[in-house]
């Protein structure tokens, strides 16, 4: 107790001292200035520069982010008109193929049937002139041998009977 | 704090390592001694600040003048630097026109915290000037980033808001400034610079020039002269008038009185802990009472460093804030209305 009332009736806590006052002036002054030089300076500006290269990045980051969404997306809509296109593509060439086989198969049906045809007549043809080469052939033996079965076999007897039923012949039919 | 936490077991354990055969060889003896003395009045010397130096023999009607001598001794300002008991350095006397201008302890410890801090910051400027943004700081740099941000951003731009850029070399440099004196006050053989009303006096100058400077530019004259009628019926200017001029200055003297108040209290509440201990002349109250109750408070004055060197820096920042807020209100205002 006794030491407090010392202490404040001391006065001297509170007695001015310009002394003080200007150097607590002067060595305040010059470290503001020396600091603001030295430290405040180049630690405010990387600090400065650190935020803005945040803000940069994470504004860089959601551009990038709507970016790869936006390729997504048309993405997407490529793919799915790919995959339509190449249903069409598939469908496009399953029809033609049908028709392509229908066609063909038409046509070789088509020239199957000339072929047998044309075959047809051919043998017909071959046919024809092979009778008609075989009747000249079986005439001209027949007359051949004819003509050695008369040329054996003529004499007068013979003659003379066949003459005869030759005649009666004629004769039974006149009649 | 983490530090600190490890710090405070292991500081209280030495102190009872030195003490506790002290207390088992010589406390009989010391009551002898002293009982003797009582009636001897010897032993001028000025008493020792650690209990574990101290001096059984001192007088008991003496005894208390003498710990407030000393404690006054350790508090104010005087040209004798003291390393007891290794001597000390008498400090020069320059008188220049009339004007005291000698160089004081106080003085020497604003040197010495403005040395510390040109240091301690030419090494983190220099760290910054060779920092690109996409590397970290570490170290130092790092360390002193955490409080120059947190002056930057909680400070500076949440109370002075736009414009906050012009003001913040200033709002840091007192901040460290008040720190590095309220921290070096805590050092052995130091002094609390910012436990002189004189220093602090000439800060809270300096944030009331800042400050009616901000609002000058800010207003103009005479925006200015109409802020000092807080926009109330002329009749009541002859009140209004003298109440906001006195306003201005209560600002300033509160935080003169605020930062020395509160240093000087903790350096007295500290010294007065330990020289109960002197007083009652007893080992057992050094122990149980002086040095556990004199860590504590020295814990809550290293809290109360950071503390006071915040509150100061805040409320400047507030001031200033408070000068030049207002023109914006208006400006926006005005804007609104014209829309």
């Amino acid at each position: 107790m006794l030491t407090s009332g010392i202490i404040l009736l001391a006065g001297s806590l509170l007695s001015p001292n310009p002394g003080l006052i200007f150097w607590t002036a002067i060595t305040f002054v010059i470290v503001l200035l020396i600091l603001k030089k030295i430290a405040w300076g180049p630690i405010l500006n990387a600090l400065e520069e650190r935020e803005k290269g945040i803000q940069s990045s994470i504004d860089r980051a959601h551009q990038a982010k709507d970016e790869s969404e936006a390729i997504l997306r048309k993405n997407k809509e490529l793919l799915a008109k790919a995959d339509a296109e190449s249903d069409r593509i598939i469908r496009e060439g399953k029809e033609f193929a049908e028709k392509l086989r229908a066609d063909i198969a038409e046509k070789s049906q088509a020239e199957a049937q000339k072929m047998i045809a044309s075959a047809k007549d051919e043998i017909d043809q071959e046919k024809r002139r092979a009778l008609a080469e075989l009747r000249n052939e079986v005439a001209d033996l027949a007359v051949r041998g004819a003509e050695k079965i008369i040329k054996s076999n003529l004499d007068a007897d013979t003659q003379k009977r066949i003459v005869d039923t030759m005649i009666q012949d004629l004769s039974t039919n006149r009649n | 704090m983490k530090r600190v936490n490890v710090i405070q077991p292991k500081a209280i354990l030495k102190v009872i390592a030195i003490l506790v055969p002290l207390l088992l060889n010589v406390n009989g003896h010391a009551f002898a001694a002293s009982g003797q003395s009582s009636d001897v009045p010897t032993n001028s010397a000025p008493a020792a600040v650690a209990p574990a130096v101290a001096v059984p023999a001192a007088e008991a009607p003496e005894g208390e003048e003498k710990a407030g001598d000393v404690i006054m001794h350790h508090i104010l300002d005087n040209n004798v630097f003291a390393f007891e008991p290794f001597g000390s350095v008498t400090l020069p006397k320059i008188v220049v026109g009339g004007f005291d201008i000698s160089i004081t302890k106080h003085v020497v410890m604003l040197w010495l915290v403005s040395a510390l801090l040109l240091t301690v910051f030419s090494v983190v400027g220099g760290q910054y000037k060779n920092l690109t943004p996409r590397n970290a700081p570490k170290g130092l740099a790092n360390a002193m980033e955490a409080l120059v941000e947190f002056i930057r951003f909680d400070v500076a731009k949440s109370n002075i808001g736009h414009g906050y850029e012009k003001h913040l070399p200033y709002l840091l440099t007192v901040f460290f400034f008040i720190l590095f004196c309220n921290l070096l006050g805590l050092v052995p053989y130091g002094a609390t610079a910012t436990g002189n009303v004189n220093v602090t006096l000439t800060l809270s100058i300096f944030t009331f020039f800042v400050t009616q400077i901000a609002a000058f530019k800010a207003h103009g004259v005479k925006g200015y002269l109409q802020h000092l009628t807080a926009g109330t019926h002329w009749s009541l200017w002859i009140i209004m008038v003298p109440i906001e001029i006195i306003g201005q200055f209560t600002k300033p003297f509160a935080l003169t009185i605020r930062l020395f108040a509160n240093m000087t209290a903790g350096h007295i509440i500290i010294l007065s802990l330990i020289f109960i201990s002197f007083i009652l002349k007893s080992y057992i109250v050094a122990v149980a009472v002086s040095v556990p109750f004199a860590i504590f408070i020295d814990l809550l004055e290293l809290f109360v460093a950071f503390l006071q060197a915040f509150v100061f820096t805040m409320l400047s920042a507030l001031f200033i804030g408070l000068a030049t807020a207002h023109e914006g209100h208006d400006e926006s205002a005005a804007g609104a209305a014209h829309h």
